[in-house]
């Protein structure tokens, strides 16, 4: 198996609480897979941290086995559709043509083959006709396509979409699954946060199963049972809980040191 | 009159500085002020002005001087020091950011103030017009002082058209710049740096207390003109420079009139008039299209009337009295005439003899809206299960604003029924 994103004992913690213990797995390369657990679970912040956002506390992850910086180019974020203020005065285009943006580019104008590009990957999501379009008269589908199209058009080898089937009609859920196919098809790997357990087993290859500590990470068919299950989703550890709280009040560190 | 001509004839040279300076920094600032709003940092440029004033005063008390650039200067240093301060405090204790802008911008006011009355009362002579920094200076521009402020302006404009693609994705979506690798702590120095450049400027002409105004408010009236970011900040550049020109009008007609102060006072009537008069955005144009929904479901329901007569007496083109319409239905007399008008404006119904009836147009129309009626109280019975006695009301709403294509949606969705809960009949128009 190759790796795409590998974690080694990352702890992260969000207003001096972790959220995420110790979290420890390997996702491989050319899958869907699908970062599940229950409100809270520190999905979210596993991405971030995953992404550079989040400082961890301790521990490091590896992407294609190189540091984020090394390979950014390669990986693409579909952030939370929600994490956006959608009355920002810009059409579908100049949304989309953002993931044309690179640190390289600094200075230079937007060029005609990106918004060949932007408008492709605009076509993929069903979404070009509406590239004139004011963001703000979007349906809450209809953002989150352009987000996978500002992706899409950033190109990538790795994708990390945050919670992208939320709040979405059926045509998008459809739009964004075709996708995820031909993404994999092509070889691509795609990491998705997910908190609906109904749909994972039919959307996704591989599932890391998250209660703010790692419960299970592998192929579907393990994960998907009875008694990981109960574990992931029949509430937080107690005493966990309390000692994340108490680290907070405390303000102290998670580690001795760094 | 003569005002009039001699002011726009811009012979008197400080009428040209003044005019000229006003109208450079009230645009610069609003071009600044546009990323502020978007990033919803309105009133940390309110701070700024305010952390401004004891960079001015030490500046002055360093070098003795009252040179525009030197307490340009010592204003950059101190309005930077209130950004860091406010970002420290929000994020390495408790306190929400308003908290730490306010306690901010008080404190390093009074620390202002105390060091300008420090100066006044040291007897040194070159200080007389440094408490202008307070309510600004407009009228007293010099030369040198446009050069500078023109200078200064032309810098921030060409800094925002270099970055202007990553400040707009900094705007709008900052975690996605700093995953794709932009040096987002970089260009948001850069921007905070405009920023305090900005106001450093503008303070100059309306001062402190009015400078959050010059940033914020070109911003906030240009959203309601346009969806473009570089249509907005040109816009907003245009208002900060038409306020500077009347604002510097104002006061040159009436000497008494300071400038700032009616720089800011044209400034609000043009964010004012935006959010009233604006297409589309604007409060106006949002009544008008209350107005109409009202009108539609008004006129509506007075053709609704017509068809529930008819039905019950088995003849559609009887004609009816306003009393034996008014009887089927809670609805005011003033109403029911107002909607009559309009009908008969539109050959819906007609007048005669005092009575009315309702013309094959009107009746064809007036179907529409009961079939749409009785098919969505079939959805609400068939779909969400609702008891018949409880889909009336919410169908009397819902029944004005279907579109033709929900409307065979519906219909094929239901397989065309033909009587509704309540097993009255559901009219299709034969076409």
């Amino acid at each position: 198996m190759k790796t795409a994103i590998e974690t080694h004992n990352l702890t992260v913690s969000y207003n001096r609480r972790p959220v995420l213990w110790n979290i420890d797995f390997e996702i491989p390369k050319g899958q869907i897979t699908g970062i599940i657990g229950p409100n809270g679970s520190g999905k979210t912040t596993l991405l971030k941290a995953i992404m550079g956002l989040l400082k961890p506390s301790s521990g490091y992850t590896k992407l294609f086995n190189k540091d984020l910086n090394e390979v950014r180019e390669k990986i693409s974020y579909v952030p939370q559709r929600e994490s956006v203020d959608w009355d920002f005065p810009a059409s579908v285009m100049d949304i989309v043509l953002m993931g044309r943006y690179k640190s390289s580019n600094l200075f230079k104008r937007i060029k005609q083959s990106d918004r060949d590009i932007a408008a492709e990957a605009l076509e993929k999501v069903n979404m070009l006709e509406y590239s004139d379009r004011q963001i703000s008269q979007l349906s809450g589908g209809q953002q989150q396509r352009v987000f996978i199209a500002r992706s899409l058009a950033h190109g990538a080898d790795l994708y990390i979409m945050d919670e992208p089937f939320v709040g979405v009609d059926a045509a998008t859920e459809e739009a964004i699954l075709n996708l995820l196919t031909e993404m994999k098809n092509q070889g691509k790997t795609v990491v998705v946060v997910h908190h609906d357990l109904q749909t994972a087993k039919d959307y996704f290859d591989w599932i890391v199963l998250l209660n703010t500590r790692l419960v299970a990470a592998g192929p579907k068919e393990e994960i998907f049972n009875e008694k990981l299950l109960q574990e992931a989703y029949g509430g937080k550890l107690n005493v966990l809980s309390k000692v994340g709280e108490l680290i907070k009040e405390k303000d102290f560190p998670v580690r001795e040191r760094k | 009159m003569n005002d009039l001509f001699q002011f726009f004839s811009f012979s008197d040279p400080n009428v040209r500085y003044v005019t000229l300076g006003t109208m450079v920094l009230a645009a610069t600032a609003a071009m600044v002020g546009s990323f502020s709003f978007l990033r919803k940092r309105a009133l940390v440029g309110d701070a700024i002005a305010h952390s401004i004033l004891p960079g001015v005063c030490l500046a002055f008390m360093v070098s003795g001087s009252k040179n525009p650039l030197v307490l340009i200067i010592g204003a950059i240093i101190t309005g930077w020091i209130s950004l860091l301060v406010i970002d420290g405090i929000s994020r390495t204790t408790k306190l929400k950011n308003d908290a730490a802008i306010g306690i901010v911008l008080s404190v390093f006011f009074g620390l202002g103030i105390l060091l300008l009355t420090s100066i006044q009362h040291s007897g040194n002579a070159s200080q007389a017009g440094l408490d202008k920094f307070l309510f600004g200076k407009a009228a007293s521009l010099t030369k040198d002082d446009i050069i500078t402020f023109s200078s200064i302006g032309i810098v921030l404009i060409i800094v925002v058209l270099l970055f202007y693609k990553e400040f707009k994705l900094i705007s709008f979506n900052p975690d996605y710049a700093k995953v794709i690798g932009l040096p987002v702590k970089f260009l948001e120095f850069i921007l905070a740096t405009i920023t305090v450049l900005a106001v450093a400027v503008g303070i100059q002409a309306v001062g402190v207390v009015l400078m959050a105004a010059l940033l914020i408010t070109p911003a906030s009236g240009a959203r309601f003109w346009t969806h473009r970011l570089g249509n907005m900040i040109v816009i907003a550049m245009v208002f900060g420079a038409l306020s500077g020109f009347f604002g510097s009008y104002i006061s040159y007609v009436a000497p008494n009139m300071p400038t700032g102060p009616w720089v800011v006072m044209c400034l609000s009537i043009l964010a004012i008039g935006s959010i009233w008069f604006a297409p589309k955005r604007g409060m106006l144009a949002k009544y008008k299209i209350q107005a109409e929904n009202k009108k539609k479901i008004l006129v509506e329901n007075v053709l609704k009337l017509f068809y529930h007569l008819g039905e019950s007496s088995n003849n559609f083109e009887a004609e009816r009295s306003i009393d034996e319409l008014l009887a089927t239905r809670d609805l005011r007399k003033i109403e029911l005439n107002r909607g009559l008008q309009l009908l008969r404006k539109d050959n819906s119904v007609r007048l005669k003899e005092g009575n009315w009836y309702i013309t094959s147009k009107g009746l064809n129309e007036a179907k529409r809206v009961i079939k749409l009626h009785r098919l969505w109280e079939m959805y609400l019975n068939q779909r969400l299960k609702l008891e018949p006695d409880h889909v009336h009301n919410d169908a009397e709403a819902i029944e004005h604003i279907i579109t033709p294509e929900l409307e065979k949606q519906l219909e094929k969705e239901l397989n065309y029924p033909i009587k509704d809960p309540h097993e009255s009949i559901i009219p299709y128009n034969k076409d």
